[in-house]
């Protein structure tokens, strides 16, 4: 009846351990993922530091009791004709060490914890610090530019090696900002406005995830860092200045006089219904209740990559636009294309989000697509 | 009655039995603390199924990348209700339960103070519990996490800074209404518990003779009546807020969603220890026993649960770290938090220290509650590291967290209640659960439990937030994710496994005599199942192990311990 037990107890240490170690390998080098432990700035760096010394302490405090659990129940199993052990109520000495002894770990982790802390927005870097006002939509990410006079979606376009200033607002929920290779969460509370500091030191591109549940399409709340070298950031600045090109192409032009007959209600395009410098997101959402766009600011679509809090990708190469057999213009390969999919029927794509349009025809999306594709 | 005549007597003998002589009769009109306890385990337990079926289902739809099992309304709705069923219709119950069942018993009383209350307490989770449940009949169960947060809790309009839609429908006011209900029964329940402990304990029980489950019912007695009015009021304030048109978490109206944090979690956290107490308690009263040694450190098991129960209620914005409050108040509440992982570390080692130099018996009772050592150090382990600010930054409101509070409440609660149920069956019941069943049992709950659980810290770390319905396939989260979901229908089975145990025990157990473990306490000095009255005689306490005293005259606590 015995020796079961036994070996059942050590093919559950053997458990334990193996999944111990391949988490901690497939933490560290988990190549695609969003990991916390493969850090590309200071922020995330501290973080991660502090990660590996709790999972020393925890390691020596987890193996040294279960050893003794494990030693305990195997070494005072009863045996055929064990006498009553000693009935021994208790030792003032050992409670006395084994309280101050685990208080020595803790207080151990707690001084670095409270070092960290205080010492996780100290950091510098390049040239002037980038002031972005960081809008929570349910569910998507709106950036305001605050000294730049720009506004994108989705996608967070900042240089290499410079301290980014976030400032956190909600236009209805709570959400949390987070971008784990970067930097931790901070929560986005309507009616406060929280900092961040930030800086990226690798050139790349890293996926920021909302963390506080907020509604039907939490799941589907996701933006993209991009971070670029600093002359390919003042480039990129430059372009993102400019007002949007009035297209040439017979398709294009057919699509934005369609744009320019719905989607003006929540979208906006620097050129066509805004003013350069026309959203003004800041004075927004201080608590005043001035009415706005409720979508995305399309103005350099084109550059994006990613559409609908990255729910689809965005791909001119495999949304080309050609001709059906009738002539009328279509899309070559729909299956393809994910701006397609999301022009056929947004609420198929992301069920509850805002975007409310009837349906469209294929020539008009396909008119649309040659729209956007062409706003640079 | 000297003057009746035999026509009377035998027209009395042929009377209809009125209802409450009924079998069914007899358990609806019952106020006796016994059955309302078997009551309160039988409904936890079906809330327990409840709450693993929804489990199961969110695990399935998690499987694999970009499931398809649910939509993400009903996904939300599930892990909403998971939650919400475990806490408060399952693990709530169940110890309430234990306590109803095991504590009157313990002291030597032969009932709870106020019978009637008591039932009326039970009534009430009954009905609160379907009331809730019964909203997935109206497609509207409460969908906004099981904390629900606000503003996604508020109702339409003037939510937020602008007017964008937030929970519309019944969703949350099954919610609030549904915990109000609980909230009454819980404070009927704890009054109860505090004047019953207080007042009705046998001759010669001190306060420090208590049975160290009484001790940690008493301490979650008081957790209850302090913190939860501050969750009853948070929740009348969102049904004004919804219905009558205040403003109290709007922040667009000068109100602030951080108030239902606070008001929340400073009812949330002790609520935490509310969940585990009962559970210390239980593990408690089983280690000596098949360690046949007495319990190590009473003392100190004893006052580092009053030590919990008061630092409980200077953590819970260890919860609200990533809010943005004050650097200074953030490291306050993380040192508060680490101050109370000294009591629990402290109750570790006395429970390590009672099985070492013991003769341990390794029924399946006892292998739940080494099974909750074990996973338990796990729970306190990785809840360290969540108290370490930067760190937690990182981790809150990802699988890290889920991790966390699955090896506390699962890996803790959920194995000393299996503990508790194969202890305290025989004396329920009057037979025992069937010992091979109960190891397969308690074999398959922990390879479940690790595989199910240990991933999801991994999981964390890679970045997997709570709470979505779908995640993407190019991220690194599948296996893992996987893994998961086997673990949990390995889990599904271990339940399957108890409850074809339990039904076969009922059918043809071996009976168990009155004191099956050659226990301590007084709840074994009497029949199994116990009488109406529980003792025919009240004993008379003369140290911490009264029973043990009684079998062991020559050598008992009173004539050989210092206490």
């Amino acid at each position: 009846m015995r020796m079961p037990k036994f070996r059942g107890v050590k093919r559950w240490g053997t458990i334990i351990s193996a999944l111990l170690l391949s988490s901690i390998l497939l933490a560290a080098c988990g190549e695609t993922s969003p990991s916390i432990l493969n850090p590309q700035g200071p922020v995330a760096s501290k973080e991660a530091g502090l990660f590996w010394f709790i999972l020393v302490v925890a390691t020596i405090v987890f193996v040294a009791v279960e050893s003794v659990l494990i030693y305990s129940i195997v070494r005072f199993r009863e045996r055929p004709n064990m006498p009553n052990p000693r009935q021994l109520h208790g030792n003032n000495t050992i409670e006395l060490i084994w309280t101050i002894v685990p208080s020595l770990f803790l207080f151990a982790v707690l001084i670095g914890t409270i070092y960290t802390m205080f010492n996780l927005n100290s950091i510098s870097g390049q040239g002037r610090i980038i002031d972005i006002k960081v809008v929570a939509h349910q569910w998507w990410w709106e950036f305001d530019y605050t000294n730049d006079n720009i506004v994108t979606a989705d996608e967070l376009v900042v240089p290499v090696g410079t301290v980014i200033r976030t400032t956190l607002a909600s236009s209805n929920v709570i959400h949390s900002f987070w971008i784990p290779q970067i930097t931790g969460k901070t929560d986005v509370v309507p009616g406060r406005a929280n900092e961040k500091l930030f800086r990226a030191d690798t050139p790349g591109t890293y996926l920021g995830i909302c963390t506080e549940y907020c509604g039907l399409q939490h799941a589907n709340m996701r933006f993209q860092l991009v971070v670029l070298p600093q002359a390919s950031y003042v480039s990129w600045l430059h372009n993102q200045q400019s007002a949007a090109q009035t297209p040439t192409d017979p398709n294009a032009t057919a699509g934005m006089k369609l744009f320019q007959g719905s989607c003006v209600a929540c979208h906006g395009i620097v050129g066509v219904n805004l003013q350069p410098g026309g959203q003004q997101l800041t004075a927004q959402y201080g608590g005043g209740s001035a009415t706005t766009l409720k979508g995305p600011n399309l103005t350099h679509f084109a550059t994006r990559t990613t559409i609908a809090g990255l729910v689809l990708t965005w791909n001119p190469q495999s949304c080309v636009v050609g001709t059906d057999s009738s002539g009328k213009p279509a899309i070559q390969n729909p299956a393809a294309c994910g701006l397609y999919k999301w022009l056929r029927d947004p609420q198929a794509v992301k069920p509850g989000n805002d975007m409310q349009i009837g349906k469209l025809s294929d020539t008009q999306i396909a008119q649309l697509i040659a729209y956007l594709e062409s706003l640079q | 009655m000297a003057t009746r005549t035999i026509g009377e007597s035998i027209r009395l003998t042929k009377r209809r039995k009125s209802f409450s002589e009924s079998y069914i009769g007899e358990w609806i009109m019952t106020i006796d603390h016994k059955k309302l306890g078997i009551m309160y385990m039988v409904t936890a337990f079906f809330f327990f199924l409840v709450g693993g079926t929804e489990a199961l289902l969110v695990r399935t739809q998690l499987a694999v990348p970009d499931g398809k099992v649910l939509t993400a309304e009903i996904y939300n709705q599930l892990f909403t209700m998971h939650g919400t069923t475990m806490i408060f219709l399952f693990v709530m119950p169940m110890l309430t339960g234990f306590g109803n069942y095991v504590v009157p018993l313990m002291i030597g009383a032969r009932d709870m103070a106020f019978p009637r209350m008591n039932a009326f307490g039970y009534w009430v989770v009954l009905f609160g519990g379907l009331f809730l449940s019964a909203s997935f009949l109206f497609g509207q169960a409460p969908n906004a996490g099981w904390f629900n947060y606000a503003p996604l809790n508020e109702l339409t309009t003037g939510c937020g800074a602008t007017a964008v839609s937030c929970t519309t429908g019944l969703n949350t006011d099954f919610w609030a209404l549904g915990i109000l209900m609980l909230g009454v029964s819980s404070i009927a329940g704890s009054l109860n518990f505090v004047v019953t402990i207080l007042k009705m304990r046998a001759p010669g029980m001190t306060i420090n003779r208590m049975p160290l489950f009484t001790w940690m019912t008493l301490i979650t007695a008081f957790l209850l009546l302090f913190s939860l009015p501050s969750v009853t009021a948070a929740s009348i304030l969102l049904l004004l807020d919804r219905h009558i048109g205040t403003h109290f978490y709007q922040a667009g109206a000068g109100g602030d969603p951080l108030l239902w944090q606070h008001l929340f979690w400073s009812f949330g956290h002790p609520e935490v220890y509310i969940l585990i107490l009962p559970a210390f308690g239980m593990i408690s009263e089983i280690l000596p026993v098949f360690s046949r040694k007495p319990i190590f450190g009473y003392t100190f098991i004893a006052w580092s649960g009053v030590a919990i129960g008061f630092l409980s209620f200077t953590v819970w914005a260890h919860h609200m770290f990533a809010v943005g409050l004050p650097m200074v108040a953030q490291a306050f509440f993380a040192t508060s938090t680490t101050l109370i992982a000294i009591p629990t570390a402290v109750k570790i080692f006395n429970w390590i220290a009672t099985i070492y130099g013991g003769k341990v018996r390794f029924t399946a009772s006892m292998m739940f509650a080494v099974g909750f050592i074990a996973m338990f150090l796990i729970g306190g382990l990785n809840g360290a590291a969540l108290a370490v600010v930067p760190f937690d930054y990182q981790v809150t409101d990802t699988y890290f967290v889920i991790s966390h509070l699955h090896y506390v409440l699962f890996g803790g609660t959920v194995f000393a209640v299996f503990g508790g149920i194969f202890y305290w069956f025989p004396k329920i019941s009057g037979r025992l659960l069937n010992e091979r069943l109960g190891k397969w049992q308690f074999w398959l709950m922990l390879v479940g439990v690790n595989l199910t659980f240990f991933p999801m810290h991994i999981l964390g770390l890679l970045g997997m937030p709570r709470r979505v319905y779908t995640y993407a396939g190019n991220l690194g989260w599948n296996e893992l994710n996987l893994l998961s979901t086997i673990g949990a229908f390995i889990i599904a089975v271990s339940i399957m496994v108890f409850v074809w145990n339990f039904i076969v025990t009922l059918r043809s157990g071996e009976k168990a005599g009155d004191d099956p473990w050659d226990a301590y306490t007084l709840e074994w000095d009497t029949s199994s199942p116990p009488k109406a009255y529980n003792f025919e005689v009240i004993p008379t306490v003369r140290s911490r192990r009264p029973f043990y005293d009684k079998k062991n005259p020559d050598i008992a606590d009173w004539k050989t311990a210092t206490h």
